[in-house]
């Protein structure tokens, strides 16, 4: 699924990265455990967190995560957009709650990792 | 342009800041890439040398990663003087974490660190002295023709 569609589904707020919206997902992986995020072995991963720290991004640089989606309107700074530019990843911001971000992603058929 | 090799490269990481954590990573990723690395042997490197930075900034008081690249491998070295590891075995065993509060707050300390770099590195080598420091040494063969 593009990015464009998740952004729509979720009705987020593209913080950065809007130029990059035709990227494709294959799978979603919802954690605020960043050492977890960092066991994944697959490739296009959308990232969805309500944790909101340099690390979250960093972890997504770090495991090629082209999208993260923070739900509940999680406070994203400016440090962490511009690390998430150098690092040409998509950043989204949602109203939802996890749980319900999820649930709306995953009802649209976006594949889960496990 | 392709970096000349063999390449030296250090780091200072600073023990409790989580701000920089993973800027030395961030460069190695850069240097591989312009290498022409596979990207999924770029992805088990630099995650390997990620966790252990972060395993830096959050236990130790201040360290120094050495990479070493050459023709065939990348070693990366974590040299860090702090409280160091009273029980190596149980360090790598998951799930096992002596991890701060604010450490978990980043989203780390879950005991996953040093079993995760394993797994990614084609070798691991670890020492310590409690009360001085640990050291890490990752090795990871590059596939470069």
């Amino acid at each position: 699924m593009k990015i464009r569609q998740i952004a729509e589904i979720l009705d987020a707020r593209v913080l950065c990265g809007s130029d990059k919206m035709d990227y494709s997902i294959e799978v979603a992986f919802a954690s605020d455990l960043m050492s977890d995020v960092l066991t994944l072995k697959n490739d296009h991963v959308l990232l969805i967190t309500g944790l909101a720290n340099t690390q979250t991004i960093r972890t997504a640089e770090m495991s090629d995560i082209q999208c993260v989606v923070f739900a509940r309107n999680k406070i994203v700074t400016e440090d962490m957009l511009e690390l998430a530019r150098q690092n040409e990843i998509v950043v989204l911001q949602c109203r939802y709650s996890l749980f319900r971000t999820c649930g709306l992603l995953y009802g649209a058929g976006v594949k889960p990792v496990f | 342009m392709k970096p000349e090799l063999p390449l030296h490269l250090e780091f200072n990481i600073e023990g409790g800041n989580f701000t920089r954590a993973g800027f030395a990573s961030s460069e190695i990723k850069k240097v591989l890439k312009q290498l022409d690395v596979d990207m999924a042997i770029i992805k088990r490197t630099v995650v390997a040398s990620y966790e252990a930075e972060v395993n830096v900034v959050a236990h130790a008081y201040s360290g120094t990663m050495y990479v070493d690249i050459d023709g065939q491998t990348i070693r990366i070295a974590l040299v860090d003087e702090g409280p160091g590891i009273p029980d190596i075995e149980a360090a790598m065993r998951e799930g096992f974490s002596t991890a701060s509060v604010s450490v978990r707050e980043m989203g780390f300390g879950a005991g996953m660190g040093l079993p995760n770099i394993k797994k990614n590195a084609d070798q691991l080598d670890l020492s310590s002295e409690v009360g001085k420091g640990t050291q890490v040494v990752i090795t990871l063969g590059l596939g470069l023709k």
